[in-house]
């Protein structure tokens, strides 16, 4: 008995299944805008700009992605609602393992509070650069939610460092083993410092979630980038979905072209930054240019926040991009040479200078004060390197806004000069089309974007990558079918000789080769049928297929054999034909043998018989009309004989 | 000092090296070569296990061996290796036969025979894959042999199947090597039917091993470069490999796209899903461009550099790649470029200052957009924002050659070279405005443009600064503002960094003599004259206020408007100029002065030819000499050097070829008057004194041949002999001096070998040029040479004398183009009364920055020395980066010289100059017994003697003692 099978088996069958999880509803509230990137200022019902926080069930396994919060409410709505996962039962049971991005709030703002208050103890795996920075920015978010503003039921200190405790860092390109299906793999994603990419799989399938990325280098971040993984799934951001950008040349050459132009007026240039990205970038980018046209004129730096982050960017030197990795040696480029710390004083001192000061939408705090010294004076300038939400100082600014209103009643007049640069780091459309191109996945997911937008992204990935592609909405499950391969096991001796066989090994063709499949123990293995048979203990048997000719002929059956013979002999000149002593005919193996039924002396019967194996082997065919041979379901032969 | 001493020691001890070497190299070639391969074979032997015998390979394979007993030693390794049962030690051996057979002079089609025997019957993969590189070799040795070529053809054909792809890897290099495509041999075709081996090659795209996958590209590109024309079809193999899972598989299907796209520009391909047809060179573009956002860098290096040679492509799809279409919430958005463009083009300025002035304006069709499959959009754009400064600088290098061969591309592409000027990696920024300056004829700066470059400015690296300079010598400028502009920036400049000021003044020149309409108008303001008052006389010293005269002298040349403009100071001033820079300041003709250079300067065209010929026809008197009188011909002589001196000074174009033959004709007056001494016959005691005007003529001679051999470029091998023959004519006559004056002959034994070894070489070495030098002294002396051989000392001098005097006068035949090697230099100027002071025993760092001029390769002949006080000299060698090449046989010297000396009670001057190191023997090609064998790299670079060949510049230092 013999089965014949090809080497690769697919099973159409549903094996995985991802989710996209946020809310639509109520508590999950609506998208606000991403906490430290100038983002797009609006929402849409389902699709979520900002907070990420993304199940996915993969195999069988539950992976929670980005555990963001909201920076836009100051309720209960801020935090994702994670009894949407388990109903009552307890999170560590469900989740195998939660992953970390980056460290922007709305990635991993809600960690400790998912971690400690609602209670989590599996792993948490982020970067190292994330897991260095992370901390302060809760810690800082929590000073500003807690002291500032009084809340209460909000999670403490403690609760930060516990759940620091718990998070696993790891290496880029690094192969985390959660356990012993699921493994985990980091690629780098440019955005801010630490940012990653991962990728996560069970057996043969995998998905890709990108978190934030930036497809474009900038002055201390290098691109983001994959290599051809092949994943079943790939979720990516889809910020910039409909925009595609400019070169960052003129962005840069018309901030740096500003700031000097001032600074030789004598004026004093005030650059309103968050504390964390772009600020760095900035900071490298003036610095680079003071140093290369030699210029004296002071440039601050406000201190608290942003020096300690200053000092985790010189750490994380791998983590940068080509020139600074190529120079740390000589000088790590974030040991500003020009910048230093700010102090209160240095607003009042006469003279040019350049100020970076937090936070960046002039709404309160070192940036607004600066901001209303030097607002009277038509030689200055203020830079707002990011988008302002409506309400701000810096919103009110850039719409043109003259004279504002101080708390207090007073009246600021703006003399100074007012610019606004956008400096972003997220991919645009081309951008995540290349990421996508590069990674080849079976499916696209969508998520952290406006619905509208994320339609136009989705269309044009179906149409020129031909890759279908889905955009759940918040609290929406997508159900993707895979269709996993199954490894098979070939015993070698089979393989070679199927091989020899074979004229040239074409690559990724799929080949016929012959074999018994045996399933044991939930593993497969492929082996030659005699192999099959030992193993099992099974007797060979044959199977072989008659059928019978009815021939008017009047002669003897010996006579008859005979005729066959020699017309068979005279027609298959490259087979082996034999005429055997008892009278029968054989082609290799297929065997004739002439019979005389009793009832009719004038008919005789020829009797043709052969094996379920043969294949490819003599076709007997001869020249003149006759009898066609029965269908038989084994091969079909046609054999045509002489009157 | 202690480092210089050290230096001293060092080179004379790589001088006895290298004489060593070659008498051991002599001695070793006579014992060793009848035992070479007994040696083997008997060492082989002795080897008890295969690690034994792979020892005594790899020590064997350590020396050459000669061509004769190749053959031998072949026999012996094949032996052991059918006797050897180890994979590894017949590895070693396989790789033995191919180097062995690469030997020269060894004709390895008799070991071919055997190698192929061997083939079939080994089982080891790795011994394989050496067994066909070794047939690689040999195949490579005999190229015009048909037959084996098909043979070797057939049996890389044969392993072609084989399960390793090491050896399917080099079976396919076979191919690419070896394979040829003419089915003209079919006549011989018993069996071994001409293969079509690109078809063979083809089906191995597709091989499962990524490695046989680009051997088998790699083969079909050395197909091409052996010339055979790869078919059409080849296109759309190669790009399905475009993506493929393997970075090196991809870089080689870029180059092979590329090669089919320059063999088959013009032929027509559909594009996919559209009924459409393309050029195919478009197409391959269009690819390409894709591939320089590829994931690997590699690629992306390799796509853009690609991309700059396509010039052949439609300009349509050329200016695409600029173009990346912006959109902003699916609106179409201008670039900066674009709104930079129009601003200025409405005549307002940018202000950049309004919120949202970037705001996008229409809507965009969401089905026109395409963000990928766009081919060649905005390659260009993704290319110089890449992360690796490898692919910014290939893309940059690219963009300047398409610009190059497309003014409408180089217009478009100058927003993107001016971006590139802001590059953080300081070698992009400097190709940038290289490459901006070689398209500079093509192009018209804008204003806003001028402002971007003129930024750079003010970058603190002195190369940008004047590679900046050099842009704006050769770039137009279209407004009279943009003129201005730059002549502020530059000032600017020059007070920034004052050591700039030669560079700008030449500047300035250019600038103004390009535009000098645009100049004109702002005369006035320049010069700040008023119609009514008199202003004050500005400092003629000031820096600055020379960079604007320049400027407006050099625009007034070809504007005889302007000078009316000038106020009585300024044409003061332009005398003043025309004088001490007159590099600078051309000859202008200025009302009421008499114009003396102005005439000059269309004379000089007219004047070239009677020049040429005056050149000619007193070189042609001088080699009719032989015939004269002595007397007679010295004075000719004289005359003649005389002529050609001042010939030189007039004549800059002939300068090189007129002192390279006045250098000559010195050599043969000393040589002359040395003859003609007239005590020549009087006995050796009372010569003595005599001698020493022969001796110093002798030693003049020398020093004139070498400054010859290497002082000039553009010396050609004939010339070599001529002046290699005076020199061992001078040699001669050292000998003779030496003989008559030294008693005793035991020195003179070891003068007369060497003198006679020197002929030797002289033959060796100039054996083709033997017969031009009919009657020559060299001539002579190989017929006499048995009989030297043989004589004593005294005979030989006698002979040599006799020679010398008989000897004709050779016919310096001229090259082409000689140009005189000269070097200025330019810092320190060595004008400062302010003594440089440091602490003695400490040093101190002199910043040297010289000019070269037909210097050949300056990185290892120039040299600096410094000569102290007390006599004391020491040689610095300039780092190969200190070189740079700013044009064709012009090289900068930016250099730091270390001082240091013990304490001085007064500040004292210390010379500086450049000297010009040779070495003769390395421009000699080798000696045929030393190729192959171990050459120590000092004999390549060691110094034989050093030409000072720059002014010495005098700088005035201090060591002051130490403070305790």
């Amino acid at each position: 008995m013999s089965v014949h099978t090809a080497a690769s088996v697919s099973f159409p069958q549903c094996i995985g299944s991802c989710r996209a999880w946020g809310g639509s509803t109520g508590s999950w509230g609506r998208g606000a805008q991403h906490c430290l990137s100038p983002a797009l200022p609006r929402v849409g019902a389902g699709q979520d700009v900002g907070r990420s926080c993304i199940l996915v069930s993969i195999a069988g396994k539950n992976v929670m992605l980005d555990c963001g919060m909201h920076m836009g409410f100051n309720d209960d709505r801020r935090f994702p609602d994670f009894s949407y996962i388990t109903q009552n039962g307890r999170l560590t049971d469900f989740l195998d393992c939660v992953i970390i991005s980056h460290f922007h709030l709305d990635h991993c703002g809600a960690l400790p509070y998912f971690s400690e208050m609602v209670g989590y103890d599996g792993p948490i795996y982020m970067t190292h650069p994330t897991q260095a920075i992370c901390p302060i920015l809760l810690e800082d978010y929590r000073k500003i939610a807690v002291d500032k503003k009084g809340e209460a039921n909000f999670f403490t200190s403690q609760m930060i460092k516990d759940c620091m405790k718990k998070v696993v860092a790891v290496h880029l390109h690094q192969t985390v083993q959660v356990d012993d299906e699921l493994e985990i793999k980091a690629y780098y994603a440019g955005h801010v410092l630490g940012a990653a990419m991962f990728q996560i799989k069970v057996g043969s399938e995998s998905v890709v979630y990108t978190g934030d990325y930036n497809m474009t280098p900038d002055r201390h971040l290098g691109a983001a980038w994959i290599d051809k993984c092949r994943p079943n799934l790939l979720i990516t951001e889809s910020t910039y979905a409909t925009t595609i950008r400019d070169s960052k040349r003129c962005r840069e050459r018309d901030f740096l072209k500003k700031v000097h132009e001032t600074v030789e007026r004598g004026g004093k240039v005030l650059i309103p930054v968050f504390a964390l990205g772009r600020a760095q970038e900035l900071c490298i980018l003036l610095e680079t240019f003071w140093e290369r046209m030699n210029l004296k004129v002071p440039i601050y730096f406000s201190t608290g926040l942003t020096e300690k982050a200053n000092h985790y960017y010189k750490l994380f030197i791998p983590w940068t991009n080509q020139k600074i990795r190529k120079t740390f040696v000589q000088r790590n480029m974030f040991e500003f040479k020009h910048i230093k710390a700010f102090d209160r004083a240095f607003a009042d001192n006469p003279g040019p200078m350049v100020v970076f000061a937090t936070p960046g939408m002039l709404h309160a705090g070192q940036s607004l004060q600066i901001f209303r010294k030097w607002a009277g004076n038509e030689k200055n300038m203020v830079i707002m390197p990011g988008y302002c939400v409506q309400g701000t100082v810096g919103h009110k600014i850039l719409s043109g806004q003259r004279k504002l209103e101080m708390e207090g009643r007073q009246v600021l007049e703006v003399k100074m000069q007012v610019e606004y640069m956008s400096f972003s780091a997220h991919a645009d459309a081309k951008g995540i089309m290349q990421l996508v191109g590069q990674a080849e996945p079976e499916s696209v997911l969508l998520v952290h974007g406006e619905a509208k937008k994320m339609e136009f992204l989705k269309q044009k990935i179906e149409q020129e990558l031909r890759v279908s592609c889905y955009m759940p909405a918040n609290g929406e499950t997508v159900t993707l079918p895979t269709s996993p391969s199954i490894p098979v096991g070939i015993s070698l001796g089979l393989l070679k000789r199927e091989m020899a066989q074979g004229l040239l090994p074409e690559a990724k063709k799929p080949r016929l080769l012959h074999g018994t499949l045996i399933m044991k123990d939930s593993n497969f293995r492929l082996v030659s049928s005699e192999q099959a048979l030992k193993e099992l203990g099974l007797a060979e048997h044959q199977l072989r297929f008659t059928c019978r000719v009815h021939l008017h002929d009047t002669r003897k059956e010996q006579e008859m054999a005979l005729r066959v013979y020699s017309h068979l002999k005279s027609v298959l000149k490259d087979h082996c034909v034999q005429h055997l002593p008892d009278g029968s005919v054989t082609v290799e193996s297929i065997l004739i043998q002439a019979a005389a039924p009793s009832e009719d002396p004038g008919t005789k019967v020829l009797l043709v018989s052969w094996t379920y194996q043969v294949r490819g082997g003599p076709q007997p065919t001869a020249v003149s009309t006759g009898v066609t041979t029965p269908p038989c379901p084994a091969r079909p032969m046609v054999l045509l004989l002489l009157p | 000092m202690a480092a210089h001493l050290k230096k001293r020691v060092y080179e004379e001890f790589t001088k006895v090296v290298q004489q060593q070497q070659e008498e051991i190299a002599t001695k070793k070639l006579r014992l060793t070569k009848p035992s070479k391969s007994a040696a083997l074979h008997i060492d082989l032997c002795k080897a008890t296990s295969p690690a034994d015998a792979l020892q005594y390979l790899l020590q064997f394979a350590r020396k050459p061996v000669e061509a004769e007993s190749v053959e031998g030693v072949v026999r012996i390794l094949l032996e052991h290796y059918y006797k050897e049962n180890d994979p590894s030690v017949r590895l070693k051996i396989a790789s033995l036969l191919g180097l062995l057979s690469k030997t020269a002079g060894f004709s390895p089609d008799c070991i071919m025979d055997d190698a192929i025997n061997i083939l079939q019957n080994e089982k080891s993969h790795q011994v394989l894959a050496q067994l066909l590189d070794t047939l690689l070799a040999i195949g490579t040795k005999l190229p015009e042999n048909q037959a084996i070529q098909m043979r070797l053809v057939d049996v890389a054909c044969k392993h072609l199947t084989d399960t390793s792809h090491g050896v399917r890897n080099k079976c396919l290099q076979l191919l690419g090597n070896l394979g040829s495509l003419e089915k003209s041999v079919t006549k011989d075709a018993e069996g071994l039917a001409a293969r079509d081996v690109q078809k063979i090659i083809g089906d191995y795209f597709s091989d499962q091993d990524p490695r046989v996958r680009t051997a088998a590209i790699k083969a079909m590109l050395q197909l091409h470069e052996r010339g055979l024309k790869l078919h059409q079809t080849i296109y759309n193999q190669a790009c399905k490999l475009l993506s493929d899972d393997y970075e090196q598989v991809r870089s080689a299907a870029v180059q092979l796209i590329w090669v089919v796209s320059q063999l088959y520009p013009e032929s027509i391909v559909p594009i996919p899903s559209s009924n459409e047809e393309i050029r195919l060179v478009d197409d391959a573009f269009g690819k390409i461009c894709h591939m320089v956002s590829d994931g690997s860098w590699v690629v992306r290096v390799q796509a853009a550099k690609l991309l700059g040679s396509m010039e052949q492509v439609s300009s349509h799809f050329l200016e695409q790649t600029l173009d990346k279409k912006l959109m902003s919430d699916l609106r179409r958005k201008r670039t900066a470029h674009e709104r930079a463009k129009e601003l200025y083009s409405s005549g307002e300025f940018s202000s950049g200052r309004k919120w949202g002035d970037d705001a996008p304006k229409e809507e965009v069709d969401t089905g026109a957009v395409n963000l990928i499959e766009s081919g060649a959009c905005g390659a260009f754009v993704h290319g110089l924002e890449d992360e690796m400064y490898e692919v910014r600088i290939a893309a940059v290098e690219a963009l300047c050659m398409l610009a190059q061969s497309s003014p409408s591309f180089a217009e478009k592409c100058l927003d993107f070279l001016v971006d590139m000027f802001n590059d953080e990696i300081e070698e992009v920024r400097l190709q940038s405005i290289h490459t901006m300056r070689k398209i500079s004829n093509n192009i018209t700066l804008r204003e806003d443009q001028l402002d971007t470059v003129l930024a750079v400015l003010e970058d603190s690296s002195r190369d940008i600064r004047e590679a900046l300079h050099e842009l704006l010598c050769c770039t137009n400028v279209s407004t009279k503002e943009g003129i201005h502009l730059a002549l502020v920036e530059l000032l600017k400049n020059l007070t920034k960094y004052p050591t700039d000021r030669d560079s700008i003044w030449k500047c300035l020149k250019f600038l103004g003599s390009r535009h000098p309409t645009l100049v004109l108008p702002l005369v006035p303001e320049l010069l700040s004259t008023h119609p009514f008052f008199d202003t004050a006389e500005p400092d003629m010293d000031d820096p600055a206020y020379i960079a604007v005269l320049v400027l407006i002298f050099n625009a007034a040349k070809t504007c005889p408007t302007m000078p009316a403009l000038f106020s009585d100071h300024t044409f003061r001033h332009y005398a003043y100029l025309r004088d001490s820079l007159s590099h600078l300041v051309p000859a202008l003709r200025l009302p009421g002065r008499k114009l003396v250079s102005s005439a000059v300067s269309p004379s000089i065209i007219s004047q070239e030819d009677p020049s040429q010929q005056f050149l000619q026809q007193s070189l042609e008197r001088v080699y009719s000499l032989q015939h004269l009188d002595p007397q007679g011909a010295q004075e000719l002589l004289e005359f003649t050097i005389r002529d050609l001196q001042r010939l030189g000074e007039l004549q800059s174009e002939l300068a090189g070829v007129a002192d390279f033959s006045a250098t000559y004709l010195r050599c043969q007056l000393l040589l002359i008057k040395a003859l003609q001494e007239k005590l020549w016959n009087v006995a050796a005691p009372l010569y003595l004194k005599q001698s020493d005007l022969a001796s110093a003529a002798a030693k003049q001679i020398m020093e004139e041949t070498y400054k010859m051999e290497f002082m000039y470029s553009g010396v050609e091998n004939k010339q070599v002999v001529i002046i290699h023959h005076m020199r061992l004519q001078a040699k001669a006559l050292q000998l003779i001096v030496t003989a008559r004056t030294t008693r005793g002959l035991d020195p003179l034994f070891g003068m007369c070998e060497k003198f006679l070894q020197e002929v030797d070489f002289f033959q060796r070495y100039f054996i083709a040029d033997l017969p031009h030098l009919q009657d020559s002294f060299v001539d002579k002396l190989l017929d006499l040479m048995p009989r030297l051989m043989t004589s004593k000392p005294a005979e030989v001098v006698k002979i040599l004398q006799t020679m010398l005097r008989q000897s004709a006068f050779l016919h310096l035949p001229l090259p082409e183009q000689i140009h005189k090697a000269s070097a200025t230099i330019i810092e320190p100027a060595g004008e400062s009364d302010n003594p440089l002071r440091f602490t003695s025993g400490l040093v101190v760092a002199l910043d040297v920055d010289a000019t070269l001029e037909h210097v050949q390769d300056p990185q290892n002949t120039v040299k600096v020395q410094v000569l102290y006080p007390d006599g004391q000299a020491q040689m610095i060698h300039p780092k190969p980066a200190d070189f740079r090449n700013p044009g064709p046989g012009r090289h900068r010297l930016i250099t730091q010289v270390y001082l240091s000396h013990t304490a001085w009670t007064e500040a004292c001057q210390v010379e500086v100059r450049l000297l010009l190191a040779y070495n003769s023997s390395a421009r000699i090609p080798k000696c045929p017994w030393m190729e192959g064998g171990e050459v120590s790299p000092q004999v390549e670079t060691s110094i034989e003697g050093t030409i000072p060949f720059s002014k010495p510049v005098k700088v005035y230092i201090m060591p002051k003692p130490a403070r305790r």
